[in-house]
């Protein structure tokens, strides 16, 4: 195996708790309780190993990051080891008081989730009456005190009409940013698959509205798109290759190299509660099954795309074909394409709008 | 091209940091780390959010022993390229 390099990038899942319950969640099904999540103490000593190990780059994230109390502690050790500190939220548990010490702890940036364009939309979806009304009054005041702010909003086939008004709002509330992403299928998604997943029509038609919308706000609004990888030819570099850039921490301290990689079953995981970081990311037998590529199999063993995208995304390969080493089912040369684009146009077909939320930690 | 009078500014969330582990020197800012070479840096290094473009090339001209003719567009082309990505301003 050739060299392991050190991470960039890091997301803490400080908490599964939410006020929240959107039914596209990418928090597992099974949730972590609050007297399992790792300490104050503890986080502290993670982001300084992880700014020794390399990393420049902390998200922190949930569930909602704002339910911990210690928020502003974190945000403050984060930023004294040297992280670039940003903060993934719902928005909800952030007073005006509490985003005046986050911004004297030293929060670099803050993404703020939509879920949708109205209060009738977005609280419906997000199963948090007031929801909306709480969330753009917090808009208010990150402006006001002028953290710079990306927003973030997953579409599907429920609010995907309502792409060129997220888009109109970024730049209302000042964004810098937006990142909107078609809802990828696992988890909580999994479950409403049939409610959520777009038509090959809608996707295209998002594509047509990023591109136009890219053109005319040049200089003033950034947007990234992550569209849906069920209606490509080949598919996405998963994590920009397992564990070679990136790294999640559960709330409980477990490290993982995607969010999703704890559905393939047979791998052993490590955890920062009773290792070192350090030691987690070069040794544990999780990081090291995927990495390079002496793992595949045909047909990605011999194909001249396998540098490029790495064979794809090993979880969507464990959940549609079985195999975790096998190709990612998006891809065309996988046995399983056929399969998974079917699986995709009958969820699409679905006739019920209706979801199943997540349930609290 | 940029004007001379024009300030080219660092906004808030955007910082430059020395990465230790690779030895280098990178811009963090928003979901974007951006490794710079050693032309990069010093022409970051002469951003202060005061300092008009037409003194930061020239400052850099003298630095480095260059006709600023020869400088400017390289010096722009940089600063613009960034500022489309919203990492730097131009005000
Ligand atoms: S996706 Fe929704 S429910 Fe899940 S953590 Fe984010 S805001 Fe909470
Ligand atoms: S065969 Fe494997 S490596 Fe080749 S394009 Fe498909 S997923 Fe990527």
């Amino acid at each position: 195996m050739t060299q392991v390099p050190p991470p960039m990038a890091m997301l803490a899942e400080l908490t599964h708790r939410c006020p929240l319950s959107c039914p596209y969640c990418s928090n597992p099904l099974e949730l972590e309780a609050r007297s399992r999540e790792l300490t104050t103490e503890q986080w502290l000593r993670v982001f300084r190993e992880a700014a020794d190990l390399g990393v420049l780059q902390l998200h922190l994230s949930g569930g909602e990051p704002a339910t911990r109390r210690d928020l502003v502690d974190l945000v403050k050790g984060a930023r004294e080891a040297g992280l670039y500190t940003n903060l993934i939220t719902s928005g909800i548990g952030l007073t005006r008081a509490r985003l005046d010490e986050l911004d004297a702890a030293g929060l670099d940036h803050i993404q703020l989730s939509l879920q949708g364009m109205d209060a009738e939309t977005a609280d419906r979806i997000g199963g948090y009456r007031g929801g909306f009304e709480r969330k753009m009054q917090v808009a208010g005041w990150i402006k006001d005190i002028g953290f710079p702010l990306t927003l973030n909003c997953v579409l599907h086939r429920q609010n995907l009409h309502q792409l060129p008004r997220a888009i109109e709002m970024a730049v209302e509330m000042g964004a810098r940013r937006i990142e909107v992403a078609i809802v990828q299928f696992y988890g909580w998604a999994m479950l409403n698959r049939n409610a959520l997943m777009p038509t090959r029509e809608q996707a295209r038609e998002a594509e047509m509205i990023v591109a136009e919308a890219r053109e005319r706000l040049k200089g003033t609004l950034v947007i990234d798109f992550v569209p849906a990888d069920y209606h490509g030819d080949y598919p996405k570099r998963c994590m920009n290759g397992w564990g070679s850039v990136g790294l999640n921490i559960t709330p409980e301290g477990t490290v993982l190299p995607c969010h999703a990689a704890q559905t393939i079953k047979h791998l052993e995981f490590w955890s920062v509660a009773d290792r070192s970081l350090s030691e987690v990311w070069y040794d544990s037998p999780a990081f090291n099954a995927y990495r390079g590529t002496d793992w595949m199999k045909e047909p990605c063993r011999s194909c001249e795309h396998k540098l490029k995208d790495l064979g794809g995304c090993r979880c969507q390969a464990l959940a549609i074909s079985g195999d975790p080493a096998a190709a990612d089912p998006v891809c065309v040369k996988s046995p399983d394409h056929g399969k998974l684009q079917e699986m995709a146009m009958q969820f699409s077909d679905g006739e019920s709008d209706e979801l199943t939320y997540r349930t609290p930690a | 091209m940029i004007a001379d009078g024009a300030i080219p500014i660092v906004p808030r969330g955007v910082r430059l940091h020395q990465d230790r582990a690779r030895n280098r020197w990178v811009l963090l800012a928003p979901e974007k780390t951006i490794a710079l070479d050693q032309i990069g840096y010093a022409i970051l290094s002469e951003v202060d959010n005061r300092s008009e473009f037409g003194e930061i090339v020239s400052r850099l001209a003298s630095k480095y022993e260059a006709p600023v003719e020869q400088i400017r567009p390289d010096v722009a082309g940089f600063i613009n390229t960034l500022a489309a990505r919203r990492i730097l301003e131009v005000i």
